[in-house]
């Protein structure tokens, strides 16, 4: 019927939000860093630079402007695909971030296939018997991950398995003594097409400390949402009328219930993750992984001002674009969504 | 026939679900008064003279493994460990309390102002703190804290931002459904005041649903406060903090040295989780309180 047409509306009316949302999420960030009490200048150099020092970087941030003047400088230099030049090397920062990005999404990939398997399995394993001890532990599992610091895990984990056992590299993306495969930046796709073997096995020998850690602390929350929706699910008259019909409850799981609690797993979970994706992104910190994380952290430590902004700017506007794209993606299964 | 055995099972099922959660809150709240306990004693005991000082380690040797004199080692100042991750609960019990109560205090006033007024003010008020939302939750204290520098107050109001979204959004939706309600309509018809509504009929709606809402934020306040001091950012240097003693720890790690790692990350795992516990129990005696009152 009209179902396309709608379809096709709310696309378009959910598109049409994302530069509102962009403009607001850099305005705001530019309204935090330059209306909050605190002066850049001193948060770089210190309350007890001379003044000369402070004039100097002053003028190069273009902080003696008019603050009207300097908002729409950083406006147009946005839409331009400019975040401004890193004040320690006067590198561009799009061009830091574009060095970085392949890392970390490399890493988060191979994170969310492990939390996917993982937290399926764990979700699954406990709807059969509710409160029986399975679902107890499935619950228990859920809590602890989600209350472990990222970061301390991933250094507890590097401890243990690349430390004391010796199994694994402690940290980095790739072994030193190889050459680095050219080509997209993701190393794994790269030593694929190359059929570099040898920097394929290292690249994925440096990959999995991080991915399977970042993965079981994500697969909590898959486990948690997957368990509740299924739950709600299994209460419904169709799962009932399946029963009923003297299927077995794994089939009633499997077949019936399952595909009808992918939906609200989806959208909530892709929600979370990208909010969580922020904080977990800090194991890269502790693997030394030289991604997005890391460079942030480089950039607080530098008190690098401009590469601070450019990279929550961008991590910012992914989010809001995988938040988008699941609503798409939701809006074109689900028959019952419509704005 | 079918139903007797059915009813017993559901009735079974609930029971068992109370025991779960009634029993994580208790375990919720006696690890957490453990924390507390350990931050007054630690205090108190350094103030005394009997423990030195958090700060103090000149006097001894650098990455000293766990020893009688030293149960958790001493990291690379040569200060005690053990001191510090006991100090570090009573900082961050602080900084999260004073963090979230920053939140309830400004989201609560903004959400109801939002709901009860409503018009453009409403909606610009809500697109606000919808992008507030959507940025990822360290990011946006990231931001703040790198600005305001070290130091606790900062520290809050940096991790309070994340939480007045939540706030603003529940209680404007509260307050935006009771408003539409007939007997506030009757209410206004005979003369009362928005301030007589707020207060009669809000603040009880509204207070019900924060205490769970507030435990879950502060467990992940903890995070974030840790999160923060990993980068680098949140407190200053001489408070002892969690995040901050394990990015200190990070170097030593390949060399082995775990104690420096191992203590204060445990530390800080165990107060998420009992602030989780309680959270979760509090969610649960919530609803049953809401439920057998519409029943």
């Amino acid at each position: 019927m009209d179902r396309k047409e709608a379809l096709i509306r709310y696309c378009v009316t959910r598109l049409a939000l994302v530069p509102l949302m962009l403009w607001l999420i850099s305005s705001l960030v530019f309204l935090l860093l330059r209306v909050a009490p605190g002066d850049p200048v001193d948060a770089i150099l210190g309350n007890r630079a001379n003044q000369e020092a402070k004039e100097a970087l002053r003028t190069k941030l273009g902080l003696d402007q008019t603050i009207w003047h300097q908002y729409l400088d950083y406006l147009s230099g946005l839409i331009k695909g400019d975040l401004g030049q890193a004040l320690t090397n006067q590198e561009e920062v799009s061009a830091i971030i574009s060095k970085a990005l392949p890392a970390t999404l490399e890493l988060s990939l191979f994170a969310l296939i492990i939390a996917i398997i993982i937290g399926f399995i764990i979700g699954l394993s406990g709807t059969a018997r509710p409160d029986g001890k399975l679902d107890l532990l499935g619950r228990i599992y859920g809590i602890s991950t989600y209350a472990l610091p990222p970061f301390w895990a991933a250094m507890i984990v590097q401890l243990v398995f690349a430390v004391w056992l010796g199994w694994l590299p402690v940290g980095g993306r790739f072994p030193p003594s190889l050459l680095q495969p050219q080509g997209s930046g993701f190393l794994v796709l790269d030593s694929l097409c190359s059929r570099n073997w040898a920097a394929l096995q290292g690249s994925l020998r440096h990959l999995l400390l991080p991915a399977s850690t970042l993965g079981i602390l994500l697969s909590g929350v898959f486990s948690r949402i997957l368990r509740i929706n299924l739950a709600r699910i299994l209460q419904t008259d169709f799962i009932e009328a399946a029963r009923s019909r003297g299927l077995k409850e794994s089939q009633v799981i499997i077949r019936h219930a399952l595909p009808n609690s992918l939906l609200p797993v989806l959208t909530i979970a892709g929600i979370t993750i990208a909010s969580l994706i922020g904080g977990a992104l800090l194991i890269e910190v502790t693997f030394s992984w030289p991604g997005i994380a890391l460079r942030l952290k480089e950039a607080i430590n530098q008190r690098d001002y401009p590469v601070v902004q450019g990279i929550v700017v961008v991590i910012a506007t992914l989010v809001v674009f995988i938040s988008v794209l699941i609503d798409l993606l939701v809006a074109s299964i689900d028959p019952r969504v419509r704005y | 026939m079918g139903s007797e055995p059915l009813q017993l099972l559901t009735s079974s099922r609930s029971l068992g679900k109370k025991t779960l959660a009634s029993r994580l809150t208790n375990w919720g709240v006696v690890l957490l008064s453990l924390y507390v306990i350990a931050a007054l004693i630690s205090l108190l005991l350094s103030n005394l003279g009997v423990l030195s000082q958090v700060n103090n380690g000149l006097d001894n040797s650098i990455y000293a493994a766990p020893s009688f004199t030293h149960w958790c080692g001493t990291d690379r100042l040569g200060r005690d460990v053990c001191l510090r991750t006991f100090a570090g609960s009573g900082v961050a019990l602080q900084v999260v309390f004073l963090a979230v109560t920053l939140a309830v205090v400004i989201g609560v006033p903004l959400g109801i102002l939002s709901g009860y007024l409503g018009g453009i003010l409403d909606r610009a008020l809500i697109l606000i703190m919808d992008t507030l939302y959507t940025i990822p939750v360290l990011l946006l204290s990231v931001v703040i804290s790198f600005l305001l520098g070290r130091g606790i107050f900062n520290a809050a109001v940096a991790i309070c931002v994340v939480y007045v979204p939540q706030y603003f959004r529940v209680v404007r939706n509260q307050t935006a459904q009771v408003k539409s309600e007939l007997f506030v309509d009757a209410a206004v018809s005979m003369g009362a005041g928005p301030l007589w509504i707020i207060r009669k009929y809000l603040l009880k709606n509204v207070i019900t649903s924060i205490p769970v809402l507030l435990t879950m934020n502060a467990a992940d306040a903890v995070l974030v406060l840790g999160g923060l001091g990993f980068l680098g950012l949140g407190l200053p240097e001489a408070v002892p903090e969690w995040g901050n003693d394990l990015n200190l720890a990070l170097s030593a790690l390949p060399t082995g040295i775990w104690w420096t790692s191992l203590f204060p990350g445990f530390a800080m795992f165990g107060m998420v989780l009992s602030l989780s516990f309680v959270g979760e129990g509090l969610e649960v005696f919530v609803d049953k309180v809401n439920s057998s009152e519409t029943a």
